[in-house]
């Protein structure tokens, strides 16, 4: 009886939690909606089709701690250990709409993470090679990123200062690693009309982001965007 | 068994014990995680001395007859309490920073309050039983108690000059044990071993338990933390002061290359460097120089070298000179003489000796000249005169932008300091001050208000012609001239920004299609800023923009506050979206701190109380307004005067100490006055006296300190103290006397309310603290220290109806 018992609680649980496959999409497809409501709030800002269907896609609950997984839908960073963070998806879906990336482009990040970004971006462009400094997170995310099939993300443990030699140049390049100044290397492994994206401010509170655009003639400007709809003057002037 | 007299020496071992642990958590949860949070949870712990006083009124029936005993037991758990509250605070995995995403942060806040608050509230204990028991001779007690607090303010900084925070804490417990072992022998109470076992005890703990037995475990959020993750980064040094735990960082394999907002345009790599972090965040550089120029480089292309494209050799001197990287940002440009003033010997002592080769001499070389000090007080006595003053970017771009520095006081940006260092500059000389970029702009408009004030306050009819502001991508530059900018300079400007892809933010006779070229905002959010500051609009524009970017004074020193409540809950409300990166976060936890702190006294203080059958021995309203007054007035003058004598005596940490220890020493020498008259001294004619008295000095002292204080600026240090002390002496002799004389009257006529008076005074120390700072944000330190006065005769008329 008490066999039984035990067989019937566990079939209980079985199917009270299944894979979470079906649960995780509705959360991640309300989250997808939240992201896009939060950045077109912004005056000039836009999601893309593109990195829209990619943050619909890629399973963000499979690049966060067990533990935290239920929380993986919130539009909010959560903690991944070694003081790293996992981005807030709409930073994440603001960073990737920002470089204006393509089907064919070859794309650089540093500050692998977790390696959610990494795989928004290698659900668009041809490739990614992605660089972490810190040994045991570079693990991880590589072994996270094979085991879900993403075989266009390139990941190696090495200092992120002088970019990817031998894969440059890029089309576009994200920094998420902190830094007091961009690499000048990395500047010049982008490719003209290039652009690259960096969020700026302390853990989970970035502050705003900042675009680099390489010109045609090698000129370099950037962009300080905001990613909150607050103007800091009312009235008229 | 009875118990003869009372334990003055424990009683002041105890008291001191308690004050030192206080100032040291202030330390280590610094180390920890981040100031104000330190601050937050040491207001709230404190508040377990109140609730102590709750704790003896409802038990004091039970406790009458053992009060040796329990005295005993409250010191010893104070004792062990100190090292084991904040070891089991550690456990707790609160992060700060996850406050306003996760919930359940606030419960893991609440813990560790609760974890903090035990060997407070033993302290408050022994220290309320005392006071309970021998209340009509509260004088002398209390004087032992302030007196014991006083030496151990004092002694704890001393302490923390000479061994590292945990090894602080063991003394710490050891000092306990022995006030334990002291009390056994004062009160007469249980067997000799046992006068033995704490002395036996207390060497033990001093002598056998090595430093790093207690680890300090810092939030992994923090920058150093972040640093030692990375393969090959390893501490190479370590000192420990009052001013911060600086800790020196070397990564071979993958360099430290830190150049703050270097232009997009530059190609130089900085050569290799060692990061310096000060309680966990930076980091600061120390960069090696071997006497080549060339490798230094790259400190052309920051916003801060704009100075030395307009003057020629410039005598530069460097306020905050740090680890040196201004230094050498002026020796690169050729610098005539450079003097450099640090606050931290520890810090100069690292490139001057422990670090000197790798530096290069930097501070040694011929031409520097590095001073060890305050550089508002270097400034205010220098008889010298400057082409350039140099303010450097001293704090950290994280700590910076997470908004966490809005409650320190800082004397570096106020108005009347602007207008000291234009005071400093030869005729055509320049200030130039760096700041990081915030978005939406916040210090740097407020930095350009202030130097607008300062250059009207000095007579200047039109400050736009003497105002440059340039920004890159991640720093502004604002230069103040001593004179009009000439069209060669700004011709000179311009092309520096040009080259380097850095944006003219303001120059005099700017157009506006000249703003927002290189690094694109939303809006030329500086030039307009700028424009506005200058025209006759000013004060509308202040009102209107969202951030509170009004001109920091003396009077009101926070220059860090940007926080107004209408932005606030806009940014609240986009908090989804981010906006809470945006909020300066230290005004709503100084809010936080307060509300708690209330709702905490309530629960803890008043809500057992009232429900009790206690509530029938509880003393009038009067009583009640009495030490609640008292309380809230003490803090008030201490904290306001604190503030007051920190520019005189030119360095924050002996302006508390000083000023603290003068304050609760002669309160305590008012005390045992107070305590020392006839038993008719417990009328109010005393404190009436008292009062009249600190008021006439308070209002006396608020007209002539900055005159006066201006005329002795140049005295030694020595004479300075002796002068601080004069002028705190006779103002705490008076008040100390109102608690004992409060005290001793209700152990004549209400000896059971005596815990209850005690917990109500606990509870207005902190709040008093944390009200005094709010008050002086929004009305200045004058207007606090008016208050205190008033709150005072308040008091005079409530002690007559008790």
């Amino acid at each position: 009886m008490k066999r039984y018992f035990i067989i019937s609680i566990f079939l209980y649980f079985c199917c009270a939690f299944p894979s979470h496959g079906g649960e995780f999409d509705a959360k991640r497809h309300k989250m997808v909606e939240e992201v896009l409501i939060d950045v077109v709030a912004n005056e000039g800002l836009t999601l893309s089709p593109s990195v829209m269907a990619a943050m619909e896609k890629v399973e963000r609950h499979r690049f966060v701690p067990g533990w935290l997984a239920a929380f993986a839908y919130l539009n909010r960073p959560l903690p991944i250990g070694y003081g790293q963070t996992i981005s807030q998806p709409a930073i994440v879906a603001l960073m990737t709409d920002l470089l204006k990336v393509k089907a064919g482009d070859n794309v650089l990040e540093i500050g692998t993470g977790s390696g959610y970004q990494a795989a928004v971006l290698a659900e668009i462009v041809k490739s990614v090679y992605s660089i972490e400094i810190i040994e045991p997170l570079e693990k991880q995310a590589a072994e996270r990123l094979k085991s879900l099939g993403y075989r266009n993300v390139k990941v190696k443990v090495s200092d992120g200062y002088y970019g990817w030699p031998e894969a440059a140049p890029f089309d576009a390049i994200v920094v998420t690693a902190a830094a007091s100044h961009v690499p000048p290397p990395l500047i010049k492994q982008l490719k003209s009309g290039g652009r690259m994206v960096i969020p700026l401010g302390a853990h989970f509170m970035t502050q705003y982001l900042m675009l680099v655009e390489k010109h045609a003639d090698g000129s370099v400007t950037s962009r300080q965007i905001v990613p909150v709809g607050f103007v800091p003057l009312t009235g008229g002037h | 068994m009875p118990v003869l007299r009372p334990p003055f020496i424990a009683i002041g071992l105890l008291s001191a014990c308690v004050l030192a642990y206080e100032v040291l958590l202030t330390r280590l949860f610094s180390i920890v995680l981040w100031h104000h949070f330190a601050y937050m949870i040491i207001s709230a712990a404190m508040l377990g001395y109140g609730a102590s006083g709750t704790a003896l009124t409802l038990l004091k029936e039970k406790i009458a007859p053992h009060v040796g005993a329990v005295y005993l037991i409250a010191a010893t758990g104070m004792a062990f309490l100190m090292p084991a509250a904040f070891l089991l605070a550690q456990q707790v995995p609160f992060n700060p920073l996850e406050l306003m995403w996760d919930k359940t942060q606030l419960a893991k806040l609440l813990a560790v309050y609760l974890l903090m608050m035990l060997p407070f509230f033993c302290g408050g204990l022994g220290i309320g039983l005392v006071m309970w028991h021998f209340g009509r001779e509260a004088g002398r007690i209390y004087a032992f108690d302030i007196l014991g607090a006083g030496v151990g303010s004092l002694g704890v900084i001393g302490m923390l000059f000479l061994v590292p925070p945990p090894k602080v804490l063991i003394i710490l417990t050891a000092a306990g044990l022995l006030a334990v072992a002291i009390a056994t022998i004062e009160l007469k109470t249980g067997p000799k071993w046992l006068t033995k076992a704490f002395f036996g005890l207390a060497l033990l703990v001093a002598v056998v338990l090595p430093a790093d037995w207690l680890q300090v475990h810092s939030s992994p959020y923090k920058d150093l933390s972040q640093t030692l993750n990375i393969g090959g980064a390893q501490v190479v040094e370590e000192r420990s002061s009052p001013l911060g735990q600086i800790t020196v960082a070397e990564n071979t394999r993958i360099p430290f290359r830190h150049a703050p907002g270097m232009s997009l345009n530059a190609t130089d790599e900085p050569p290799p460097q060692l990061g310096v972090f000060v309680d966990g965040d930076g980091p600061a550089v120390i960069t090696r120089f071997d006497g080549k120029l060339a490798p230094l480089a790259y400190l052309d292309q920051l916003t801060s070298a704009l100075p030395y494209h307009v003057l020629e050799r410039p005598n530069v001197l460097v306020l905050g000179a740090g680890t040196g990287s201004d230094v050498l940002q002026a020796l690169y440009h050729s610098a005539a003489s450079i003097d450099a003033v640090e606050l931290d010997r520890n810090v100069i002592d690292l490139v001057r000796q422990r670090f000197h080769d790798f530096a290069g001499d930097l501070y040694t070389r011929p031409g520097v000249h590095v001073h060890e000090g305050e550089a508002r007080g270097f400034v205010n006595t220098s008889h010298d005169r400057y082409d350039l003053i140099q303010v450097a970017l001293l704090d950290s771009f994280g700590v910076a932008s997470a908004g966490l520095y809005g409650l320190s006081e800082s004397y570096l940006y106020t108005v009347e300091a602007l207008q000291t260092y234009l005071s400093r500059l030869r005729p055509d000389g320049m200030l130039a001050i760096t700041r990081w970029l915030t978005l939406p702009p916040r210090d740097t408009l407020k930095l350009f208000a202030t130097a607008v004030a300062a250059l009207e306050r000095n007579g200047v009819s039109n400050p736009g012609a003497r105002l440059v502001m340039i920004r890159g991508w991640k720093t502004v530059t604002l230069l103040v001239k001593n004179s009009d900018f000439t069209a060669q300079e700004i011709v000179a400007i311009k092309e520096f920004s040009r080259t380097r892809s850095f944006d003219v933010a303001y120059y005099p006779g700017m157009r506006p299609d000249e703003a927002n070229r290189y690094n694109l905002l939303a809006q030329s959010y500086f030039y307009e800023g700028a424009v506005a500051l200058l025209g006759s609009q000013r004060q509308d524009f202040l009102d209107r923009y969202k951030f509170y970017i009004e001109p920091a004074t003396d009077d009101r020193p926070y220059f860090f506050r940007f926080f107004k409540w209408d932005a606030a809950a806009e940014l609240f409300a986009l908090r989804e979206q981010g906006g809470i990166a945006l909020l300066d976060w230290s005004y709503p936890l100084l809010v936080a701190t307060l509300v708690q702190a209330f709702a905490a006294s309530i629960l803890l203080i008043l809500a057992p109380l009232a429900v009790s059958r206690c509530r029938r021995m509880l003393p009038s309203a009067w009583a009640v307004l009495y030490f609640l007054s008292i309380g809230l007035a003490f803090m008030f003058m201490e904290i306001a005067f604190i503030q007051k004598f920190v520019l005189f005596l030119a360095h924050p940490l002996y302006a508390v100490a000083v000023v603290l220890c003068a304050f609760l020493i002669f309160a305590a020498a008012g005390s045992w006055l107070a305590g020392r008259g006839r038993r008719g001294a417990t009328n109010s004619r005393n404190v009436t006296l008292a009062v009249m008295v600190l008021g006439a000095l308070a209002l006396l002292y608020l007209a002539i300190l900055p005159s006066l204080f201006q005329a002795l600026i140049h005295l030694p240090d020595a004479a300075k103290i002796a002068i601080s002390v004069g002028l705190i002496a006779p103002l705490a002799v008076c008040m100390g006397v109102p608690f004992p004389t409060g005290m001793m009257r209700l152990a004549c006529t209400a000896q059971d309310a005596i815990p209850w008076a005690w917990a109500i005074n606990g509870f207005a120390s902190v709040v008093g603290a944390v009200l005094a700072t709010l008050l002086a944000i929004h009305l200045g330190f004058a207007a606090v220290i008016l208050l205190a006065v008033l709150i005072y005769g308040l008091a005079c008329i409530a002690l007559r109806n008790l």
